[in-house]
């Protein structure tokens, strides 16, 4: 069948090494010995430790509480005992708090937990959303936004028209949401169609990047029935799944600078959130687990793994065999927007979408000495926000940061487009991110060290 | 021919005449003490003042009644010159300040935490995990500091710290304002103890991350007998900090300090600017000519 394939203006067709990994089955990670859960998964104020050294706790049992609107509560992912508290690097170049528990290997469920309940589709909207909040349900695509906050009437009356679950994954490497989608796509359908009645919104779009037909044809088929539910193919292309593009090429709509979905009156998630949504709906089920694509050239089975939170990338390498070669590159995320990691002693969190972990042979490191510019003017192409990179760090260079701000460096997405079709390996995103640092910061000096303030 | 240079003549007659008119008409009245003034500051455009360059500033202290002062790297000699021009008095002498490191994080006193890579430049790498270094809150040693720097006097030496050029340092401060770490402080060119560690940690978390860390044991406080030393306490924790109005560089401290981390510096000779240092003429003689910071 031909399907009208939609897009965005700008970006660019980078290699996606989603061969590895996305025709294999997603496996049961083994749960560790001990978990470490981050007391701040998701944006916003981090959750306070409800648990005191010694306490027994149960599987799924609340052991961080939210503390104000945007944050949400955290789980014990296994059952076991509190055995103390930890401070470990997180990716985002912070430490954490994290509740240390042992795991008894018992996977004791909290009671009242994991029950069906008998009549969901009678729930109202209020029910609905107090579950989600309740299962510490965040977007599940590396963003980690509180997603109740984001279904909570906005301040300027607005409603959202179109709820789009975002199934474009168009990180290099990461092939977890395409296994979901083909693993468990009733339950993103349940999710959808639960949040659409969340935001009382009449329509809910399913989209899906060409490179993953096989998902797309199969929910194609399950929702062929239902009119208020459309999938759509989007064209290969980075980035294709970045929120402000992705709305872009569903409804032709322009998310204006500085500006959220709701103002264009969309709502996007993620097609992992959309399944955790209906597990908190149906079951109760709060968010203790998630799926990790490890891949790399580091490790010997590269995989789809259904992680338990809290769960040190290193026990997860550890299962999945010896790593190959000497590592030199561990990053968090996918390639282009993930975080670099100096350590494998951090925790599985629920917006780790992958864990990429290279060697010094790894073709997708090198990168060679920056050059002048030629002034191609390639990554003016392919600024998907229609900037001038060149420009922006011309200027950034000379410290002109007035001249950033007028070329509207704060728009700019971070994408890295950039930098990967630059032809004179000009870092161009380092720069573009320095200069943010000068026009975002109150003095104008630029960061602060994170630690002092 | 003969048409053409007429018409040519006529024009220009009556653009002349215009743009004579116009002159006059739409003069914008400017007081002659702002060129004045601006003849005597430096014409660094450094923007320690806090206006927009030299210009900036003598316009706002014509006319919107700016300290006479207020150049930093001009000090009392400007001061001086610009209050006979403003017909004021001069401020009383101060003495010359120069930037202050508080780290002594070298490579053999403290060790990498992770490699970098990217832009040098400290403001990148403090976002993750407060830079490459083990230590958390000293100094990263990517030389933003000298970048910034309008009077080239401040430069990463070979430990990776940055080595402060005190006949060139004017104390503009702008590299303590734009270190991420806010590790230096611009200090008076006569106090010689300095604290040279800002790690925020206690006892052996901060004695694990390097050599010369401050642990905030608060010897120092107890010992000094001018109360000039303090432990600075902030939400990451505490380091000791010295009231340079109150310390009198008796050097108590820097015996007592079980960790090496208070420093006694011999003193600096705060006549000895970079233009009374003997140099060679650069340049063709117009550049030659003029000084190197633009002050003498
Ligand atoms: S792609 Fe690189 S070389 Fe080409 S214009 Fe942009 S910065 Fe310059
Ligand atoms: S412990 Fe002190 S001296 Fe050592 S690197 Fe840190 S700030 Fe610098
Ligand atoms: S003193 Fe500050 S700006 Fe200079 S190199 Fe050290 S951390 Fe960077
Ligand atoms: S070292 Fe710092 S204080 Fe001294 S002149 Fe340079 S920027 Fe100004």
């Amino acid at each position: 069948m031909n399907y009208e394939k939609r897009t965005f203006s700008g970006g660019t067709h980078i290699q996606d090494f989603k061969e590895f990994t996305n025709s294999l089955e997603t496996q049961e990670a083994k749960a560790p010995a001990k978990v470490y859960i981050p007391m701040s998964m998701h944006i916003g104020a981090p959750s306070k430790p409800l648990v005191a050294v010694g306490d027994l706790v149960k599987m799924g049992q609340k052991i961080g509480e939210s503390q104000g609107f945007v944050s949400v509560p955290a789980h014990a992912s296994v059952s076991g005992k509190v055995i103390g508290f930890k401070q470990l690097p997180v990716p985002n170049g912070r430490m954490a708090d994290c509740v240390v528990i042992e795991n008894d290997f018992k996977d004791e469920w909290l009671e009242g937990l994991i029950q069906p309940e008998q009549n969901p589709q009678a729930l109202d909207a209020k029910e609905i959303g107090a579950r989600v909040l309740e299962a510490g349900i965040v977007g599940m695509g590396g963003a980690t936004f509180p997603s109740h906050v984001k279904y909570a009437p906005s301040k300027e009356g607005k409603k959202a028209d179109h709820i789009i679950l975002n199934g474009i994954e168009c990180e290099p490497f990461l092939t977890a949401d395409h296994r979901i989608m083909l693993e468990r796509p009733e339950r993103i359908i349940a999710g959808l169609k639960y949040m659409m009645k969340l935001a009382d919104c009449p329509k809910g779009v399913i989209a899906i990047e060409e490179n993953k037909m096989d998902a797309f044809e199969l929910m194609i088929r399950l929702t062929e029935q239902d009119s208020t539910i459309e999938t759509i193919v989007c064209k290969e292309k980075y980035p294709q799944g970045s929120e402000k593009q992705l709305i872009n090429a569903v409804t032709g709509r322009e998310v204006p600078p500085g500006g959220l979905p709701m103002d264009v009156n969309v709502i996007v998630n993620n097609v992992g959130t959309a399944a955790a949504v209906a597990d908190a709906v149906e079951f109760r089920r709060p968010l203790i687990d998630r799926i990790v694509t490890l891949n790399g050239n580091g490790i010997v089975r590269p995989m789809n793994y259904r992680v338990r939170i809290g769960t040190l990338y290193k026990d997860l390498i550890e299962e999945n065999g010896e790593v190959i070669g000497d590592i030199v590159k561990v990053i968090s995320g996918g390639p282009m927007m993930g975080f670099a990691v100096y350590t494998m002693e951090i925790p599985v969190m629920k917006g780790t979408s992958g864990i990429l972990v290279f060697n010094e042979e790894s073709q997708v490191l090198k990168r060679e000495e920056e050059g002048p510019c030629v002034r191609c003017a390639r990554c003016v192409d392919a600024c998907p926000m229609g900037l001038e990179p060149t420009t922006i760090v011309k200027a950034a260079k000379r410290r002109d940061w007035a001249k950033t701000k007028a070329c509207d460096v704060t728009s700019c997405i971070e994408c890295g487009s950039c930098a990967y079709v630059c032809p004179s390996m000009i870092p161009l995103v380092h720069y573009i991110r320095l200069a943010k640092q000068y026009v975002t910061s109150k003095d104008g000096n630029g960061a602060v060290n994170p630690f002092l303030v | 021919m003969i048409q053409a240079i007429v018409i040519l003549a006529v024009m220009g007659g009556i653009f002349g005449a215009v743009l004579a008119v116009a002159s006059k008409k739409l003069a914008v009245e400017t007081d002659p003490r702002v060129d004045e003034v601006l003849s005597v500051l430096p014409g660094a455009n450094c923007g320690a003042c806090g206006f927009p360059g030299c210009a900036g500033l003598a316009n706002a202290i014509v006319n919107e009644g700016a300290p006479i002062n207020a150049c930093v790297p001009g000090k009392e000699k400007v001061a001086k010159e610009i209050a006979a021009i403003m017909g004021l008095n001069a401020a009383p002498e101060t003495v010359r300040k120069v930037a202050q490191l508080h780290c002594n994080g070298t490579f053999d006193n403290t060790k990498p935490l992770y490699e970098y890579k990217g832009v040098m430049d400290c403001h990148l790498a403090v976002t993750q995990f407060g830079g490459p270094s083990y230590c958390y809150y000293g100094c990263i040693g990517l030389g933003s500091c000298e970048q910034v720097c309008p009077f080239d006097a401040i430069h990463i030496g070979e430990n990776r710290l940055p080595v402060v050029d005190t006949s060139a340092c004017v104390g503009c401060g702008i590299c303590a304002n734009q270190c991420p770490q806010k590790i230096l402080q611009i200090v008076p060119i006569n106090k010689q103890v300095h604290v040279r560690c800002n790690n925020r940690d206690k006892g052996k978390k901060a004695m694990d991350t390097c050599k010369v860390s401050c642990i905030s044991c608060g010897i120092c406080v107890k010992n000094c007998p001018e109360g000039a030393i303090t432990l600075l306490e902030s939400k990451a924790g505490s380091v000791a900090v010295i009231d340079y109005d109150k310390c009198t560089s008796c050097g108590i401290c820097v015996a007592k300090c079980p960790r090496k981390s208070i420093h006694l510096d011999p003193p600096i000779d705060p006549e000895l600017t970079i233009c009374e240092q003997p140099k060679e003429p650069e340049g063709c003689a117009a550049c030659a000519a003029k000084s190197v910071c633009g002050l003498h």
